[in-house]
């Protein structure tokens, strides 16, 4: 089989097209003779949106919006091993896939497919090629993979510390609770390609000597959880899993724990004490968890990428690996690239990648071509990246001197109609909402930091208030237990170093430059547009507009619940808003 | 009768564990698949089986968004709040669902047969803002096509 042919329908369509296209292809490749030759398969994911029934020829061939009629010339073009060029589109600019290597590229739920690109390959290279833990961590070195989790932490270290600590039962744990709102990497990883992740907690648990593994996975993926379950399952049947894995003396089980809803585990121990079926409240470092764990024992903790790369890095070797990437910063990154971009999107980009090759060369640029204003990475821990330093190449380092930091991935577009004050407030909402309540600075110090950004969007600020923010994040950052409560002031430090001047505007002038913050707008009509159609008046449920179709209609801003519904049904305009 | 079938089904659930460290989430969890939510009755005859004090049940189920105390509606109506959505307008769909079914977030319709509740992230962000009811998806959803949305699942109630 040379070539396949992968379609996907696209998800915003009310109707499931993709039945119809599966069923034209298979009878087009029947007329020309190519129903050998090459397979249609029907995809859940490939990582496109809002871009009708994608084709997709491998290997980078991309067709986008495909229409019925297109689906010939295509099959065409594949028989003759060219590419329809006016319907193909552009290559994926830029990508490397390492991570999303087989999403969307062989079906998930096949073991066999998996194992037909070089799946549990890996392994076997660990058990009868490497054959020793060190041999192991030290490819591992060479690769220089870091944590992708979001603090960046070497991985071969993690699973050395754990190495090295004399213990009858050590664990190793994926972290799979993905709570970062705009981040969906970890689950397209789980769904797309799950073998890689179970090969990637295998070699984890031979390394540092672990014979009992767990996925913990938000409860709110069940996809994810259902194809995890099955690709262990299918390990077992295999003797991939349990005693004696293929023939060797290595024995490692596999199992999945369900979270519930809690944003703090993702947090190393408040994770552990969830999986011991206790809430999941975070313990003071030191002892780390690769010292003293799960269960009080030795335990290492991946995130899904990280555990998607290391397969791939046995296979190819450590120094391959370190090829691609900056000094400090190797291999790829995967970004769930969204908000007012136009093709939203996962994205993995070789580390180094600009922010604006990311945002304008693979995304297409700002949605409805407005003006960038800032990216923010790092969600609810990071901080927003001004258009000034779209140039800057992405790595850990560099990130973090941005104010910002890797995160575990989402990459979020804002433009000029996106209000800092709002989004900052926004964050420091999840993180109140979030914090588990154990330390003080955190469950004191987000309530305190959401009131004052409450409070300034409320047209209530006072100019000392972003000094009070100042010191409360200070003291945060320096005495929370955890990263939660370390990391929450981040969206409100950066967006006051960059854009001071907008909060100020907010607190002196009491207006809202982006027009965003509902309580500081004002809206008024503009009576040389207003044709006095009485629209306004008849949509004002607050009855804050008075007039006639004579003499006009005006606002009363004393009355006015600033719905925005006035603004809405004008259809000329005519109703000003600022 | 009914406490009797009760007992049976949890004491699957906890023997399904047995022996398990750590197990009482998922025991929750699956409790929760059963019932939609976790009864106080369940919570109470897991105490009694399990030999966990009923507090150290209650302050897990507590902790947790996804558990829930009260039977939920029939229909569950998830506005997702990530940051792509909130910044594509999640707020205002969440401002008309709350007016259409005159419930916040949390709170069941009087008919019972709406749950609205507000979600992190559904992890489709290309599709912000996103609004999922029971199993199905619905994408870009402007504000105005809220009302229509929820005026099939009344029509479908009357159908029947």
């Amino acid at each position: 089989m040379d070539k396949k042919i992968i379609y996907i329908k696209d998800t915003s369509f009310a109707l499931d097209r993709t039945k119809d296209v599966h069923a034209i292809l298979l009878n087009g490749l029947r007329d020309r003779g190519m129903q050998d030759s090459v397979q249609a398969v029907r995809v859940a994911d490939i990582g496109a949106y809002n871009q009708g029934v994608v084709v997709k020829v491998l290997p980078d061939t991309t067709y986008y919006g495909v229409k019925d009629e297109d689906l010939g010339r295509i099959l065409d073009a594949v028989k003759q091993g060219t590419v329809v060029k006016e319907l193909a589109a552009r290559k994926e600019p830029g990508q490397l896939r390492i991570v999303l290597r087989n999403c969307g590229v062989i079906d998930p739920e096949s073991i066999e497919e998996y194992m037909a690109n070089e799946g549990y390959q890996a392994i076997k290279k660990v058990l009868f090629g490497l054959k020793t833990q060190d041999n192991t961590i030290d490819e591992m070195k060479k690769s220089g993979l870091r944590g992708r989790g979001g603090a960046g932490y070497p991985t071969w270290m993690k699973w050395n510390f754990a190495k090295k600590m004399a213990s009858d039962q050590k664990y190793v744990i994926c972290n799979g609770d993905e709570g970062d709102p705009g981040a969906y990497m970890d689950r397209s990883v789980l769904e797309g390609d799950p073998h890689s992740v179970v090969e990637g907690m295998m070699i984890a648990g031979f390394s540092v000597g672990a014979s009992v593994g767990y996925f913990y996975i938000r409860a709110e993926y069940p996809l994810a959880v259902e194809r995890i379950q099955k690709a262990i399952d299918q390990c077992y049947a295999n003797g991939l899993l349990g005693k004696n894995i293929l023939g060797s003396d290595f024995n490692f089980d596999l199992e999945i724990r369900l979270g519930a809803g809690a944003f703090v585990c993702g947090e190393e121990t408040a994770l552990i004490a969830s999986i011991e079926g206790k809430r999941g409240a975070p313990h003071p470092r030191p002892p780390y968890p690769s010292v003293k764990g799960l269960w009080d024992k030795p335990t290492v903790i991946n995130n899904v990428e990280t555990l998607a790369n290391v397969a791939y890095i046995i296979n190819r070797g450590g120094d391959a690996f370190a090829k691609v990437g900056t000094q400090t910063s190797k291999g790829t990154k995967v970004f769930a690239l969204t908000g007012k971009v136009k093709n939203s999107g996962l994205v993995e980009v070789p580390m180094g990648t600009t922010i604006r090759e990311i945002v304008f060369d693979i995304g297409g640029g700002v949605y409805k071509n407005k003006n960038i204003k800032a990216v923010q990475t790092g969600g609810p821990s990071g901080g927003v990246i001004p258009k000034d330093f779209l140039d800057t190449p992405v790595d850990y380092e560099n990130l973090q001197k941005l104010g910002s930091i890797m995160g575990s991935g989402g990459m979020i577009v804002m433009d000029e109609d996106d209000c800092m004050v709002d989004i900052a407030r926004f964050y420091q909402r999840f993180c109140f909402d979030e914090s588990c309540g154990k330390c003080s600075p955190c469950r004191i110090g987000t309530a305190q930091m959401l009131g004052f950004l409450s409070k300034i969007a409320e047209g209530r600020g006072e100019i000392g208030d972003l000094d009070n923010l100042r010191r409360i994040a200070q003291s945060m950052q320096r005495a929370a237990l955890c990263g939660l409560g370390q990391t929450a002031p981040n969206p409100v430090i950066s967006t006051l170093r960059y854009y001071e001047d907008e909060y100020r505007v907010h607190i002196l002038d009491k207006k809202c430059p982006s027009k965003k913050c509902r309580d500081l707008l004002s809206y008024k009509i503009i009576p040389e547009k207003c044709k006095k159609c009485g629209l306004c008046f008849m949509n004002c449920e607050a009855k804050a507009i008075t007039g006639n179709k004579d003499d006009g209609y005006i606002i009363d801003m004393n009355k006015c619940v600033r719905c925005g519904r006035c603004f809405e049904v004008c259809k000329f305009k005519a109703v000003g808003k600022e | 009768m009914q406490e009797d079938k009760l007992s049976d089904d949890i004491k699957n659930i906890v023997k399904k564990w047995e022996g398990k460290k750590g197990s009482l989430i998922m025991i929750l969890h699956d409790v929760q698949n059963i019932y939609g939510y976790v009864p106080r009755e369940t919570s109470l005859q897991l105490s009694k089986y399990m030999d966990v004090p009923l507090a150290r049940i209650y302050e897990v189920i507590t902790f947790y968004h996804f558990f829930k105390l009260v039977p939920p509606g029939k229909h569950l109506v998830q506005v997702c709040m990530g940051t792509a959505c909130y910044l594509k307008g999640a707020s205002e769909l969440l401002h008309e669902l709350r007016d259409i079914l005159g419930v916040r977030e949390g709170g069941t319709s009087k008919d019972g047969l709406f749950q609205l509740e507000v979600v992190r992230c559904l992890g489709c962000c290309g599709l912000a803002p996103v609004m999922k009811i029971d199993e199905k998806v619905y994408s870009k959803v402007g504000k105005d096509r809220v009302a229509d949305i929820i005026a099939e699942y009344e029509e479908e109630q009357v159908a029947k």
